[in-house]
């Protein structure tokens, strides 16, 4: 289930003569210099680069739903690229018709002090689905479950795509979309009911903290004890 | 504080017609003195509140004056829930198991206007009252309280205390989700209480 995950070497990829960083003045609201990785995505990916935007000097590449894993990853392992933090993953409906919601991903390059946001356009009629990126950011993954139990957003590939703000039996639909009421779709009365109904303890599990994946990453001295079946002090 | 004229707590009357002798309205006041000066706070905090019950119980209000020394984080010893914060639909059987699990006699306090009645959080995730889930003793409105507001709250849980009688077998009754418990909210009371008002009547829902 997991790939062999290999460090990139940390450290600033800037040449020693780059100027430090700071904050941009007068930054035009359309256009200026976009940020050069959306070019490198454009040669490399060419027809899956939808369109380039820079707003406010961030630059947002707007890519084909099916395509987003592999270009996150190339970003991810370039060595020209070399964009190590995802540091957002969401979701936004429009009232648009032809393109109601998007999905994005807003990557950092800490080595070449980049911002990047990626974006795919979900149609209408199709089924609300994009590739996860979870292989190559493993911290993807609560970030996914969210969306996921916000908007209904399905990621293929994710491994265990589980609502994560709302309870799993959670029946009244997704709640950040532009159809659901703000006060949910079944009445108060029901709502508690249904609230009630859920045993606190179903959800905190030692599967939930999943002890036994990380067991051979524990100290030997720990592995030992849980070996001997000492009670952990759950 | 003196807006309503609330009856002597300190002084027990005998009183033949009550049927209650003088032997046990003494043991009354005896033990109410005991436990009103000595309640036990059970903490729920789960928002902003939590910060002025916090800053309450520190050394400028100072919550140890009232007998509240110690901050009981295990419900089997606490008799008082504070319940200062927001309680989401995903608190609400939790709250409701810590309630459970407190040993009587316990009272409840709800601080705060989200604790009381959801507030502004009049959404799909919120918890419009926890006097829906569990019952309540004194509510203590503000957003959030100052510490004044809730030491006043817990001195009219005081005067609560003081005045019950050991022969009231009605108030030790469990809340069970039991339609024949005197505390039990029947399904269209909540939605009666909770019905949606002010600017946000544009908001649908279904019949369920």
């Amino acid at each position: 289930m997991t790939t062999p995950f290999t460090p990139v070497v940390g450290g600033s990829a800037l040449p020693s003569d780059a100027p430090a960083a700071a904050t941009q003045r007068e930054v035009p609201h359309r256009g200026g210099p976009a940020n050069p990785s959306a070019e490198a995505l454009r040669a490399k990916f060419g027809g899956a680069v939808l369109r380039v935007d820079v707003v406010w000097g961030e630059t947002t590449v707007i890519v084909e739903r099916t395509r987003v894993q592999e270009i996150v990853r190339w970003l991810h392992d370039d060595a020209s690229q070399r964009y190590d933090y995802l540091s957002d993953l969401t979701a936004v409906e429009f009232r648009d018709a032809e393109h109601p919601i998007e999905v994005v991903w807003h990557l950092r390059s800490i080595a070449y002090r980049r911002f990047l946001r990626l974006k795919v356009q979900l149609q209408r009629g199709q089924p609300y689905e994009v590739p996860s990126v979870w292989p190559v950011f493993k911290g993807a993954d609560w970030l996914e479950r969210e969306c996921y139990d916000m908007f209904g957003i399905r990621f293929a590939g994710h491994p265990d795509l589980r609502r994560i703000l709302m309870w799993e039996q959670y029946k009244e639909g997704f709640p950040l979309r532009k159809d659901f009421p703000l006060r949910g779709r079944f009445s108060r009365a029901e709502q508690l009911r249904q609230a009630l109904a859920a045993n606190p303890e179903a959800r905190y599990s030692m599967e939930e903290l999943s002890i036994a994946d990380a067991f051979e990453d524990l100290p030997q001295e720990m592995r030992n004890r849980l070996r001997s079946g000492e009670k952990t002090g759950e | 504080m003196g807006l309503i004229n609330r009856p002597e707590t300190d002084v027990v009357s005998y009183d033949p017609k009550g049927g209650d002798g003088w032997v046990t309205t003494r043991l009354d006041f005896l033990v109410n003195w005991g436990r009103a000066n000595s309640l036990w706070p059970m903490p729920f905090g789960t928002a902003c509140c939590a910060i002025e019950f916090m800053a309450s119980a520190a050394s400028q209000f100072d919550l140890a004056r009232f007998g509240m020394e110690r901050m009981s984080f295990s419900p089997r010893q606490a008799d008082v829930l504070i319940c200062a914060g927001r309680v989401p639909f995903k608190l609400a059987p939790v709250i409701r198991r810590i309630w459970q699990q407190m040993l009587q006699p316990k009272w409840c306090i709800s601080m705060g206007a989200c604790a009381s009645t959801g507030g502004m959080f009049d959404n799909y995730a919120v918890v419009q009252g926890i006097d829906t889930i569990i019952p309540v003793d004194v509510y203590v409105p503000g957003c959030p309280p100052r510490p004044e507001g809730l030491i006043y709250g817990i001195m009219m849980l005081q005067e609560k205390v003081k005045r019950e009688r050991a022969a009231d077998t009605s108030l030790r009754n469990e809340m069970e989700p039991d339609p024949t418990s005197q505390l039990y909210i029947p399904p269209s009371a909540i939605n009666e209480l909770s019905e949606p008002f002010g600017n946000s009547i544009h908001q649908q829902r279904s019949g369920l």
